[in-house]
């Protein structure tokens, strides 16, 4: 303690002895401000629903990859040069590898805890961007896309397509047999580009494919530039979920204008940190008990060997079937060849994938609604929106079938060309069909919601009446639940206005604006949705002839 | 010699013709051939012929022709050698039964002793590839690493990596190389069955037909060690990914689930 007696605010804290972590709180509030900070956030309130977790899901995978990550970069060798491999694995003994590729056998069979670390790094990574996807579509489906949270639904998509390639080229890092195959798959995408193609892989390859620099390059932007520009929108992502606050399902209690839930702090913060260390227990376990890539059954990659059954991880496979089911078609034009079959589906691919990224936009300026929306959607209340995400996961998952057509081909005794023409046709029709289909059982559910609120739950008793009628009881809902199945609003279709203005002069409506109304009455529109009942429909059933 | 020619067309005369020629060509070799120990060693060969040709044509005849010329159900097997019938029957493909993209394997029908007469009878319809010996066959000593490389050179293509199978076009396929024996694995190789091309001692010596078992037997065989856990059948990313997403995203959306079903309810608190 100080014996100077000229500052005396702090000889009365020395005499005051204030407990010590307040002490360090005083202090870091004096510089950090925390206690403004803590007071604005720590009593922020978050709702409760199983599906609000799979974004905790992949952030928290996030964490683990970017720890495991950070492990392997002590040992892994990002270089190509040539070795002889002479170390424990005794199938390698004597073979000719690139550095990188040795280093990771070192990683698997001497580095302590070095494949149990690769495995989680790599388990990890498929699980990410898994539960990315699933949480992508947990927003998507309760429209929690709309106004104001658009530009955070952008920031969640980049971080889905950040997540493909930093996994893809993490995946190439090891220079095996099988990445270095989807490397040239990659470099023969990049090529089938027009004009562009050639100059863009001598400029990434450093030459001539494989060349010497591809490792080194992909070590950089898989280290360093991708996870860094994820992390920056991670971090953005998550201060605009506090800023905008937490939707919430429809209930008693809950308005547009308020979220119902537990604090962050202590319950949520307790509960999220509890539920981080369960993730990290699940993908350690399933890392402890199977293999992912064993680089040492593939061999280093070479570029006159190949293997079949070469299939990039589950987020490119996309990609992967939209090339193989491709016909291999081709113009040739004064010397030079336009090689559609493999730039057909690159386009595919870009056009498909961004499509979840303009969808919010679209809604808006279709259904013309540009309120702020903190009440959740169920899925059912908002029919063509499910059912446009249904067709996009359908056409998707056909995308991965293609990708996996050799082994659908040998396991379920199928003929490969059977399963290109399935894919080929399927990757138009499924998706109308899905369309169709989701349509259908939403408004079913809708109309049930109805009956439900309008007679009440059916209970299954059945009650013989004195004139010998059979019916059976149902039991009126709670008001709570009356409330929930009647909260959502239901829109009208855009109205085009009058023919005709008030001069009898035929307006001019353009032609977007007809698209508008159209595509509008496809949301909103007689068939689209089905009419919740209204008070008076209610209190007729229910006093009128009571319930049967 | 009109009654010659009308019987010319009876349906054994080929029998006939070729019994014939099977004596004569018997008989010469019998007078021309070395007396002594090699004399034993041919008999037993032709008794082997003889037993051969009978199972031949009780099994094989109805698609193969009678002389082994060929049909329209099955190919001709003058030339194919003994090492092609000890590979088809020993693996249980031949006899053949219903047509389709490609000849399955079964279970084996024909003892081993069966299957040599079987091959000495084909064999002595023209020379081809010859069964190899235990020792020709056997891995102890090859280079499991060289293996490893010739496999990824030449077979990995249509067999993938470990020799795990593969698809080819039309229902086709490479089979998984799993449980086949050195033995078949080498007349794979002599003989090229099916849609698999053959790799004679010309282009593939022994020395390296055997580094090539040695490798299979070492990556894909039911005692291969998998050091990072389950293999999930050695298929790639495909398994992994369907791994990750039931197992892994299920099991972490059943934790969710839990997790938020336990809950301090606002309400409560
Ligand atoms: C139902 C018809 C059928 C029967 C019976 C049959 N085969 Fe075949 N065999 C085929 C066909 C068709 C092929 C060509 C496809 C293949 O290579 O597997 C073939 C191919 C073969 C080959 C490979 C030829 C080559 O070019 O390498 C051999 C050897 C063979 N058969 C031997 C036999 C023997 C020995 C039997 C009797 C035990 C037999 N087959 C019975 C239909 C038959
Ligand atoms: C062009 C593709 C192709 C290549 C290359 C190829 N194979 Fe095959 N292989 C096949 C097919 C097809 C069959 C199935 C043949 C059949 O059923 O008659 C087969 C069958 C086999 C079998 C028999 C398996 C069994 O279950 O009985 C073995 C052993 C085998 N191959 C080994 C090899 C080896 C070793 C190499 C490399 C030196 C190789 N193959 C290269 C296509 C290929
Ligand atoms: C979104 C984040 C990331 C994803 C999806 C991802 C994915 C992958 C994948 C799939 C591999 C192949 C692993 C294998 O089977 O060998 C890999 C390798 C690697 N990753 Fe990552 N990674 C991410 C972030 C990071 C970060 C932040 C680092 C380092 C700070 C890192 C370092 C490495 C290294 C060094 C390798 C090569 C080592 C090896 O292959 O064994 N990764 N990554």
């Amino acid at each position: 303690m100080s014996t100077a007696t000229t500052n005396p605010p702090a000889d009365q804290a020395g005499q005051r002895k204030a407990p010590a972590g307040e002490r360090v709180a005083d202090w870091a509030d004096g510089r950090l401000g925390i206690y403004g900070l803590a007071k604005a956030n720590m009593r922020k309130i978050f709702p409760d629903h199983w599906s609000f977790m799979l974004g905790e899901v992949a952030l928290y995978s996030f964490i683990i990859i970017i720890l495991t990550g950070v492990y392997l970069t002590l040992f892994f060798q990002p270089s190509m040069t040539e070795v002889v491999y002479h170390g424990p694995y005794e199938p390698m003994q004597g073979i000719r590898m690139s550095e990188a590729y040795a280093s990771t056998l070192k990683i698997s069979f001497e580095v302590r805890g070095g494949l149990l670390v690769r495995q989680i790094h790599h388990w990890g990574a498929l699980i990410f961007l898994a539960a990315m996807f699933v949480h992508m579509c947990r927003v998507f489906f309760t429209g929690a896309f709309r106004k104001p949270r658009e530009v955070n639904w952008v920031f969640g998509f980049l971080l889905f397509v950040l997540g493909m390639f930093t996994g893809f080229t993490g995946y190439s890092l090891p220079d095996d047999l099988l990445s270095g195959t989807g490397v040239r798959f990659t470099q023969g995408a990049i090529l089938s580009v027009p004009i562009v193609g050639t100059y863009i892989s001598m400029f990434l390859f450093g030459g001539e494919f494989p060349g010497h620099d591809f490792v080194a390059r992909f070590y950089s932007i898989h280290i360093l530039l991708l996870p860094g520009i994820m992390l920056g929108l991670l971090v953005a992502h998550l201060i605009l979920v506090f800023y905008h606050k937490h939707t919430q399902f429809a209930g008693p209690g809950r308005t547009n204008k308020n979220v119902v839930g537990m604090p962050l702090l202590p319950v949520y913060m307790a509960k999220a940190g509890g539920f981080f260390f369960l993730v990290f227990g699940i993908i350690a376990i399933i890392s402890a008990i199977a293999t992912i890539n064993p680089i040492w059954a593939l061999g280093p990659y070479r570029p006159d060997q190949v293997s079949t059954g070469a299939q990039p991880d589950w987020y490119m496979g996309f990609a992967e079937g939209l090339v193989r089911v491709m016909p291999g078609w081709e113009i040739n034009f004064w010397g030079h060849t336009l090689n559609l079959g493999v730039f057909i589906p690159l386009v595919l691919f870009g056009l498909v994938l961004s499509l979840p990224a303009v969808y919010p936009f679209v809604e808006s300026w279709i259904t013309g609604d540009k309120r702020e929306h903190h009440i959740l959607d169920r899925p059912r209340n908002a029919p063509t929106r499910t059912a446009l995400g249904v067709a996009w996961i359908t056409a998707y998952f056909i995308g991965l079938v293609g990708g996996g057509n050799d082994l659908w081909a040998t396991h379920f005794h199928l003929s490969l060309n059977a399963i290109s023409w399935f894919v080929r046709i399927f990757f138009f029709a499924g998706p109308v069909i899905a369309f169709i289909v989701t349509k259908r059982i939403c408004l079913g559910l809708q109309r049930r919601d109805r009956d439900k609120v309008l007679h009440g739950r059916e209970t299954g008793i059945i009650k013989r009446l004195p004139h010998g009628e059979f019916v059976e009881i149902h039991e009126p809902l709670s008001p709570g639940q009356l409330h929930t199945l009647t909260a959502h609003e239901q829109y009208k279709p855009v109205e085009l206005g009058p023919e005709v203005d008030e001069n009898g002069v035929k307006r001019k409506i353009s032609p977007v604006q007809k698209l508008r109304a159209k595509l509008s009455k496809g949301y909103y529109g007689e068939n689209n949705q089905i009419a919740k009942p209204t008070a008076e429909e209610y209190k007729e059933i229910s006093e009128g002839h009571g319930h049967h | 010699m009109k009654k010659l020619s009308a019987r010319r067309r009876h349906p054994l005369a080929a029998v006939v013709v070729l019994l014939l020629a099977l004596a004569a060509t018997g008989g010469l070799y019998a007078a021309f051939a070395p007396a002594g120990k090699a004399q034993a060693d041919e008999t037993a060969q032709s008794l082997a012929i003889d037993e051969g040709k009978k199972l031949y044509t009780v099994g094989c005849a109805s698609c193969h022709g009678t002389g082994g010329q060929g049909t329209t159900d099955g190919p001709s097997l003058v030339g194919v050698g003994s090492a092609a019938v000890d590979f088809q029957v020993g693996t249980g493909r031949m006899p053949a039964q219903q047509p389709g993209a490609q000849v399955p394997k079964k279970p084996v029908i024909y003892t081993q002793a069966e299957i040599d007469q079987l091959a000495a009878y084909v064999a002595s319809l023209g020379a081809g590839p010859i069964t190899p010996t235990d020792k020709q066959v056997d891995p102890a000593g090859a280079d499991v690493a060289k293996g490893g490389e010739l496999f990824r050179n030449n077979c990995a293509q249509c067999h993938n990596f470990t020799g795990k199978g593969g698809a080819l076009t039309k229902g086709k396929y490479a089979p998984d190389l799993e449980g086949v024996s050195p033995k078949h694995i080498y007349e794979a190789m002599q003989t090229g069955p099916q849609s698999m091309p053959s790799f004679p001692d010309t282009t593939m010596p022994e020395q390296e037909k055997k580094d090539i078992i040695a490798y299979i037997q070492t990556v894909n065989g039911s005692e291969s060690a998998s050091p990072g856990g389950l293999a999930l059948g050695g298929l790639g990313p495909v398994s992994e990914g369907l791994f990750a997403w039931i197992f892994g995203l299920g099991a972490l959306v059943a934790v969710a689930i839990w997790v938020a079903a336990h809950t301090a309810k606002a309400k409560k608190s």
